[in-house]
């Protein structure tokens, strides 16, 4: 088992042009690590359009999808908005007020 | 590019994608719609991965035209399987740029949702792929795995909706293949609406015996057979046997040729058979339909064409021993390659089977006259109805390929009583000749008749066939100039 507090965890959401969605993903992202994981993750944005390798390379049809790096966890896909499912897809334990 | 754009049945020109699929391009008037969508459904196990990866293959092969193959369902393992039944260098294929495997895993455990996404994603791996390959051909495989695994439906069909549009836009000629669902087409039913051409396959089980047929649903902008046509997976791909309607488009021979009887060309204006026509020769055992048929084969060889004998009854040896008894030697025939005699059992595959063989035989040898003897062996391998169909598809590639067929059929009564099988093949004959025995006292005496002869004047007396050591000669035939009837 990793332990929480030490690691860090790295992001990555993969978009394709800074569409409405893709905004909204990267705000509800970034929303929920600040509350829950405050300097403790990294998170990159990757334009397909500008690495359009990328889409076959890391296996992304649908967009927002938002992967987590370390470990590898499963996809998770459309603007982030359900941040239930965002969370414990990424198996990030709430922080108690 | 291959497009073949002016079939006679077509008002305007649509432009078409061959897909070099035996019979596929019949059945469809040239082809696939180019630079548009196809959407290939069935059940499971029905053909369709199949299909779709001998349009890319043959298209890559034989039109020049790249493809990019996109996965979404089987394991690398079995992919590359399905590609090898085929027979082809898949491998080569690739090196040389001509084609691209791109899997994708789609798999609903991977995938979580959390609110509404695009499929941008497989736009810009598929731009990405088309761009980098120069691919003409687009094959994705299939779509309810994508459905599958992202289950927002709503959202999820306007995406599917764009994606077609998307393909219909980059110009390639694209097959989406697509689950069967129960009495819908699709499972989401709105992938038909948004694709130009829409085939259905389906594999059924009778009677322990596998049957595969494919039926065009529909076709934007263009006719095509509406029909549903039997197809079979043998180790080249696909082959698909159109109906008879195209036998319409036949040109007529001119050429006559001999039936390998003088006296039997007498009766029939003098000059035989109408080259790339069907002759049927009936009659009970023993009446002389092999030595008539293999005379048949030997007129062939004598003017020095190719001849391809089917044999349902009797090996190839068989068929020597009883020539030889009629003075006839077959041996220079066959050292020299102008005589092929070919021996099935007819239960020793299904109908569909042998049509397959026959087919391809005829294909390899490529003969101007075939023999098949008897057919009638077939009934007991599929009902009349289902022999007739069989033959007609065997006589729609002939007469295409102007090869003229001659095939045998046993009776059982006499020639006054027809037997149903002969019944239901007279239709699909030009020439009927029928043979018969008769007994008068001690001596045995065969009879030829000619029944019909479409298209010709023929003798309407019955003559005396004598088979002796020099071989088959006619008694009783030779009449005045213009007393053919017609």
């Amino acid at each position: 088992m990793t332990d929480d507090a030490s690691e860090s965890m790295v992001l990555h959401l993969y978009i394709a042009g800074m569409t409405a969605a893709a905004m909204h993903a990267r705000t509800n992202i970034l929303g929920i690590c600040e509350k829950h994981l405050p300097g403790r993750y990294s998170l990159e944005v990757i334009d397909l359009i500008e690495k359009p390798e990328l889409a076959e390379g890391r296996q992304i049809i649908a967009v927002p999808t938002l992967v987590r790096k370390n470990p590898p966890l499963r996809k998770i896909v459309g603007d982030l908005s359900n941040s239930d499912k965002v969370m414990s897809g990424l198996e990030i334990v709430p922080r108690q007020a | 590019m291959t497009f073949e754009n002016n079939h006679r049945s077509q008002p305007k020109a649509l432009p078409k994608a061959k897909t070099g699929i035996s019979g596929l391009d019949d059945i469809t008037y040239g082809g696939l719609p180019a630079g548009r969508t196809t959407l290939v459904c069935g059940g499971p196990g029905c053909g369709k991965t199949i299909l779709a990866v001998e349009f890319l293959v043959r298209g890559a092969r034989e039109f020049d035209e790249p493809g990019l193959f996109v996965s979404f369902e089987e394991d690398k393992e079995q992919l590359i399987e399905n590609f090898a039944s085929l027979g082809f260098d898949i491998e080569d294929l690739i090196r040389k740029k001509k084609l691209k495997i791109v899997q994708v895993a789609v798999s609903k455990q991977e995938l979580i949702q959390s609110g509404s996404f695009t499929l941008d994603g497989l736009l810009i791996l598929l731009d990405h792929a088309i761009r980098e390959l120069g691919a003409r051909r687009v094959v994705l495989d299939t779509l309810e795995s994508v459905f599958a695994a992202l289950s927002n439906t709503e959202n999820l069909r306007t995406e599917v909706a764009g994606l077609f549009q998307w393909l219909k836009d980059k110009g390639v000629t694209a097959v989406i293949t697509g689950e069967r669902h129960n009495a819908e087409l699709t499972k989401y039913g709105f992938e038909e609406y948004v694709s130009d051409c829409v085939i259905l396959l389906d594999h059924r089980i009778t009677d322990q015996t596998s049957k595969r047929r494919m039926r065009i649903i529909k076709y934007r902008g263009s006719s095509h057979s509406a029909d549903e046509v039997p197809f079979l997976i043998g180790d080249t791909g696909l082959s698909v046997f159109p109906i008879s309607s195209l036998q319409l488009n036949h040109v007529a021979g001119i050429r006559r040729v001999s039936t390998g009887i003088k006296d039997l060309d007498t009766m029939l204006e003098d000059k035989g058979y109408f080259e790339g026509t069907t002759v049927l020769i009936s009659g009970r055992a023993g009446t002389g339909k092999s030595s008539l048929a293999a005379t048949f084969a030997l007129a062939a060889v004598d003017r020095g064409e190719r001849c391809l004998y089917f044999s349902f009854e009797e090996s190839g040896s068989q068929i020597e021993r009883n020539m030889k008894s009629l003075g006839i030697d077959l041996a220079p025939s066959l050292e020299s390659g102008l005589l092929t005699i070919l021996a099935f059992r007819p239960t020793f595959r299904g109908l569909e089977e042998h049509l397959v063989a026959i087919l391809r035989e005829t294909e390899n040898i490529k003969p101007t006259c075939v023999v098949m003897d008897p057919v009638t062996n077939f009934v007991s391998q599929g009902g009349v109805a289902e022999v007739k169909s069989m033959l007609t598809r065997v006589l729609d590639v002939l007469k295409r390929q102007r090869i003229t067929l001659l095939m045998t059929a046993l009776t059982r009564g006499d020639m006054r009583r027809l037997s149903e099988t002969e019944v239901n093949l007279s239709s699909l004959v030009d020439t009927w000749i029928a043979l018969d025995l008769e007994f008068t006292g001690e001596k045995r005496r065969r009879s030829l008749y000619v029944v019909k002869s479409r298209g010709m004047g023929h003798s309407h007396k019955t003559s005396e066939m004598i088979m002796s050591a020099r071989g088959l000669s006619l008694v009783g035939t030779i009449e005045a100039e213009g007393a053919y009837d017609r």
